[in-house]
């Protein structure tokens, strides 16, 4: 008995995938953002002469990199409520995204700052410039440039990687199509239409992103 | 009281001693030429008059203040020792008018139009008034050496260091360079120079100092030191020149 595809037995239930690309795309905006602000913040420590702070965020970063994401997720959801710390389904998700990527984007926007020619830091120290100015003025945009291609492909990592939230019940675009399927027992047919949403989510945010590079980066005289 | 004093200064990287105990006393308006071998420990002083690379041993006074290894005093002497680079280390994200005027900007807090005006001043100074909304990589290495100069200048400093301005540019654009450094001296800026411009240095410079394995080996008048050098390692350098 051959089996008969029926793409149509998603129809009735358009509006939860509709709903789980919102949320996934709400995990992966917020993730993003925070996340990469997370990183400059742990790559200037990890760059700066600090050595407390360097090793604490080295901790952090290798922590993360070599632990599973679902481990991250399922410990900041089940765990910490043990400490007193109860999030939503939702929280948990986004917390937990903002740390995988913070720690992922450390290590990249670090590679980016070590690319920066000691002449350009010491040009600027001779300015008078302090630290975070240049930081701010000097390193920050330059560095970022060089690693953008980088940084997008780990927020798209980060965005796909947020399917793994679907365990924790955030009702994002996999925990949407699980659920069709357990309804109506169309498997291929819920996975197959997901995948390819996740693709146009994927191509979608690789184009915003290097829209906002070329934004960020392009040649615009400030004065 | 001279402007900048160096007592005594010593520096090591690793077990390697660069600098050997340097006395030198920088007067107002003096143009002084570090010159001497590689590995002579030139640039090592010079670099130590800013600040850029900390002294093991010695004192550093500027305008009568001792120079503690303190991030304030350390920004403080920076506000009046600026320097120029071999590689020039423009900023490649801003054009040259941003060049010149971020520090003013962001360290003297001038408003915008302040910094603009004496940026446009100290880029019409070097001569490239029509290169201000250029970026670093469409400038030849001459112009953006200039650029370089201008932004030092901007900052209003009593000293300049100059660190082998010429030695990254092709011949043809050495003497635009050379014009403005020279421009300076006539000004009576302070200047302090490591150069490998021997014919330069002793037309601009009013003192000439000789380095030779971490110490200053022969100091003095230039025109005498290069007539008339006292030392074997002098007159072999000097003769390995002409």
């Amino acid at each position: 008995m051959a089996y008969k595809f029926d793409f149509g037995a998603i129809v009735p239930h358009w509006e939860l995938l509709v709903d789980g690309m919102i949320l996934t795309a709400e995990l992966t905006v917020i993730g993003a953002v925070v996340g990469v602000g997370l990183g400059i913040m742990g790559a200037w420590a990890r760059a700066s002469r600090a050595p407390v702070i360097s090793q604490i965020v080295g901790v952090y970063v290798e922590l993360i990199r070599n632990t599973p994401f679902l481990v991250q997720l399922f410990f900041i959801f089940f765990g910490l409520p043990a400490l007193g710390v109860k999030l939503t389904e939702f929280q948990a998700a986004v917390l937990a995204m903002i740390v995988n990527l913070g720690a992922y984007s450390t290590e990249i926007i670090r590679a980016g700052i070590l690319a920066i020619p000691q002449g350009q830091i010491e040009a600027a120290q001779s300015l008078a410039m302090n630290r975070v100015q240049i930081f701010r003025y000097v390193v920050l945009l330059p560095a970022l440039k060089k690693i953008w291609p980088a940084l997008s492909s780990q927020i798209v990592i980060v965005m796909l990687g947020s399917s793994v939230c679907s365990q924790i019940a955030a009702e994002e675009l996999t925990f949407g199509a699980n659920y069709i399927q357990a309804i109506n027992f169309r498997a291929f047919e819920v996975y197959f239409v997901v995948t390819g949403l996740y693709l146009v989510m994927s191509i979608l945010l690789r184009m915003g992103l290097k829209v906002l590079g070329n934004y960020l980066f392009e040649r615009r005289r400030h004065v | 009281m001279s402007l900048v004093e160096l007592h005594a200064i010593h520096k090591s990287f690793g077990a390697l001693e660069v600098l050997k105990g340097i006395d030198l006393s920088i007067d107002e308006g003096q143009v002084i030429a570090l010159i001497g071998k590689s590995g002579s420990g030139k640039s090592t002083l010079l670099r130590t008059i800013n600040g850029l690379e900390a002294i093991d041993d010695g004192v550093i006074m500027v305008d009568g203040k001792k120079i503690s290894e303190r991030d304030t005093d350390l920004l403080a002497l920076r506000l009046q020792v600026g320097m120029v680079f071999q590689q020039f280390n423009l900023f490649p994200h801003y054009t040259a008018l941003e060049n010149v005027m971020l520090s003013p900007q962001v360290v003297k807090k001038q408003s915008k139009a302040e910094a603009r005006e004496i940026a446009e001043e100290m880029l019409a100074k070097v001569g490239l008034a029509d290169k201000m909304m250029h970026y670093p990589d469409q400038l030849s290495g001459g112009q953006q050496q200039r650029v370089a100069i201008a932004r030092a200048l901007a900052m209003k400093p009593k000293v300049l260091l100059c660190d082998e301005v010429t030695s990254a540019l092709d011949p043809e654009l050495v003497n635009e360079v050379l014009a403005v450094v020279r421009q300076l001296a006539e000004e009576g800026m302070t200047l302090v120079m490591v150069t490998h411009e021997m014919r330069f240095a002793r037309e601009v410079c009013d003192k000439l100092v000789f380095m030779h394995q971490g110490r200053i080996h022969e100091t003095g008048d230039p025109e005498e030191v290069f007539s008339n050098p006292k030392t074997p390692e002098l007159s072999s350098f000097v003769g390995g020149l002409a």
